[in-house]
């Protein structure tokens, strides 16, 4: 089976993202950078699939060049191959741009499955999966917690609010939003890095110019709407004081 | 005209799509509505107490079960008779499934999980959270676009009715059923939980900030403490930290205890729409620019691993 896993790389978790003077974008030059969570347990699933089904799992990224790193990370985590759509703007993109780019580079690939996450942290479209999916003509489902190949069809379990689930069965090929806990997780192991070293990364320029169908006019810090009485003081100072408002004033313990 | 999509589940609507109507009459704009499914009569009855120009009732016998194809195929053909100016939509796991394909089909742009709309010099502006929620962007689109509503993003209770019911309108669309791709079975729950926390009268929650498995006992000491019962968010479930049933969100429990505490939790929407009803609210967090801090009533920036002992002493002396 082939499988395609699509991945982006996002600012880390923990980077506080800063606005830039044109209020059009973050100041992304001092970041650091980390591959996004949802698409880490797409890679584990389509690794678990290759050891059950057998064939090949190729990583594919669209954005600058930095993101070679986080191929490479998925290379070393044993991933065969990837293939890079290699632009500057994509990195700022839209879920049709980066759809765009990664279906010119993958249609002549003929891959059975194709997984993404199901959301980025950064943009948080939540859309490019099923938009790469309606572009290369195939079908797919989202939000799935578990993913069952059978002959020329895949069974998934997609995840439904408030603790609802449901089965689903497409025809192959398919496009599969993955949702974070499918799965857990590996890392990369010392000869999987080293190994990682030898596999191709397929450079390709996107088939055109970066085409967005949305734009940001203006990037900001979210206005607070509610009063948060903050407890300032050392650990020991604040905790005392929440207790003893959590008592005296809230009423919610005793 | 704004045309708005509203979602119905075996004939009940959904609060969301109420939501979504007030959005799109906050725009000033004519308000149409089209549901879609097998039978929707009663939902149209609901639907039309709001003061819309029309209710249109998507029905056909394909819609029963909810499929992606099945509902692009249907609400193309609806939104190309209307050519209405934008659509609105509720951004439901429904909407997140279909929506991209129908803005594919339609080559018109989809802006997701949006909080606020407004126009400017004739055009769109719609806000709508990045980077986990720590910025808002302003977003605009070039001619018609598919425009998603977070939950919660409008007061369903903002929604203006109308003085007599709106007229209602069933639409025929045809279907080819052989072409639907997706064979849906019934949804399910999975196996009774061991915890109910949405009777639990106080919550103390951890979230990633945690860091190491064996840190939740800190947690659970502080919760036992309180009398309060465990709740976690979706990370430390997805590593199996906690059992399922102790994740708090919108594809968890939802909860509306008297105290909730989140201990180095930041404040996803999707962690919210699970909490946000808690009567007292407390965040314990390292950085003061967590979303959480928006929905607590008290806050302290600081360590958890500082302040949750220091709670401890101060409970147990
Ligand atoms: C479709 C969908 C459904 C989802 N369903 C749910 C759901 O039901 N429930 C849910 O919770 N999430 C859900 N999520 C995930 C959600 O979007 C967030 O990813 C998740 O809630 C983040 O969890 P967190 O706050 O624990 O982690 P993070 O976002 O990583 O936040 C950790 C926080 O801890 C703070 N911190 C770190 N160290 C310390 C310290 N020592 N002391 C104090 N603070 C510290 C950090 O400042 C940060 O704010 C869903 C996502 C999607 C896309």
């Amino acid at each position: 089976m082939k499988i395609a896993v699509c991945i982006k790389q996002v600012p880390a978790r923990d980077w506080q993202p800063r606005v830039n003077d044109e209020r059009t974008w973050v100041r992304d030059q001092d970041a650091s950078f980390e591959l996004n969570e949802a698409d880490a347990y797409a890679l584990e699933e389509s690794l678990r699939l290759k050891e059950k089904h057998g064939g090949e799992v190729v990583v594919c990224s669209a954005g600058p060049p930095r993101v070679a790193q986080a191929l490479r990370e998925a290379l070393a985590r044993g991933a065969d191959r990837a293939i890079h759509v290699e632009d500057d703007d994509l990195a700022r993109g839209d879920a049709f741009a980066v759809a765009e780019a990664l279906a010119s580079a993958m249609r002549d690939e003929q891959f059975d499955l194709v997984l993404t996450g199901l959301q980025s942290d950064d943009q948080g479209f939540a859309q490019t999966g099923v938009v790469l999916a309606a572009t290369l003509g195939i079908a797919s489902a989202t939000i799935i917690m578990e993913v069952d190949v059978q002959p020329g069809a895949v069974r998934v379990k997609r995840e439904l609010e408030g603790g609802w689930f449901q089965f689903v069965t497409l025809p192959l090929p398919a496009v599969l939003t993955i949702q974070s806990g499918i799965n857990q997780l590996r890392y990369a192991t010392l000869k999987g890095i080293m190994a990682a070293k030898k596999k191709e990364i397929r450079k390709v320029s996107p088939a055109g110019p970066v085409a967005s169908r949305q734009r940001i006019v203006s990037l900001y810090v979210p206005e607070k709407k509610k009063h948060t009485e903050m407890i300032g003081g050392s650990a020991a100072e604040a905790a005392k004081e929440l207790v003893r408002r959590l008592r005296d004033e809230a009423r919610v313990i005793t | 005209m704004i045309l708005v999509i509203a979602e119905q589940q075996g004939g009940t609507l959904n609060r969301i799509s109420l939501e979504t109507i007030a959005a799109a009459q906050q725009t000033g704009s004519p308000v149409k509505v089209a549901v879609p499914g097998a039978d929707v009569s009663a939902a149209a009855v609901v639907l039309a107490a709001a003061q819309v120009a029309e209710v249109l009732c998507v029905q056909a016998a394909a819609l029963e079960a909810y499929t992606l194809d099945g509902y692009v195929a249907a609400l193309a053909q609806v939104i190309e008779n209307e050519k209405p100016d934008h659509v609105f939509l509720p951004h439901t796991y429904l909407t997140r499934d279909f929506a991209p394909a129908l803005a594919v089909k339609l080559g018109v742009a989809l802006v997701t999980d949006c909080v606020a709309v407004r126009w400017q010099d004739g055009a769109l502006i719609a806000a709508r959270p990045m980077f986990q929620g720590r910025l808002l962007a302003d977003v605009a689109t070039s001619g018609p676009a598919l425009v998603s509503f977070q939950i919660g993003a409008v007061r369903a209770d903002s929604l203006v009715n109308g003085d007599t019911p709106a007229p209602v309108r069933t639409v025929t669309v045809t279907i080819d059923s052989a072409a639907i791709r997706q064979k849906p079975e019934a949804p399910f729950r999975e196996a009774r939980q061991a915890v109910d926390l949405s009777q639990a009268e106080r919550i103390v929650s951890v979230g990633r900030g945690i860091k190491e498995q064996d840190k939740i006992e800190l947690a659970r000491q502080l919760a036992a403490a309180m009398g309060a019962e465990l709740g976690a968010s979706r990370p430390i479930c997805d590593a199996g930290w906690l059992p399922m049933d102790r994740q708090v969100g919108s594809s968890g429990q939802t909860v509306a205890p008297k105290l909730y505490l989140a201990l180095g939790i930041s404040g996803a929407i999707q962690h919210l729409v699970g909490m946000k009803g808690a009567r007292t609210i407390v965040a314990i967090n390292k950085d003061p620019e967590a979303p959480i801090f928006e929905v607590a009533d008290y806050g302290i920036v600081g360590d958890l691993f500082d302040v949750v002992p220091a709670m401890l002493k101060e409970l147990q002396g």
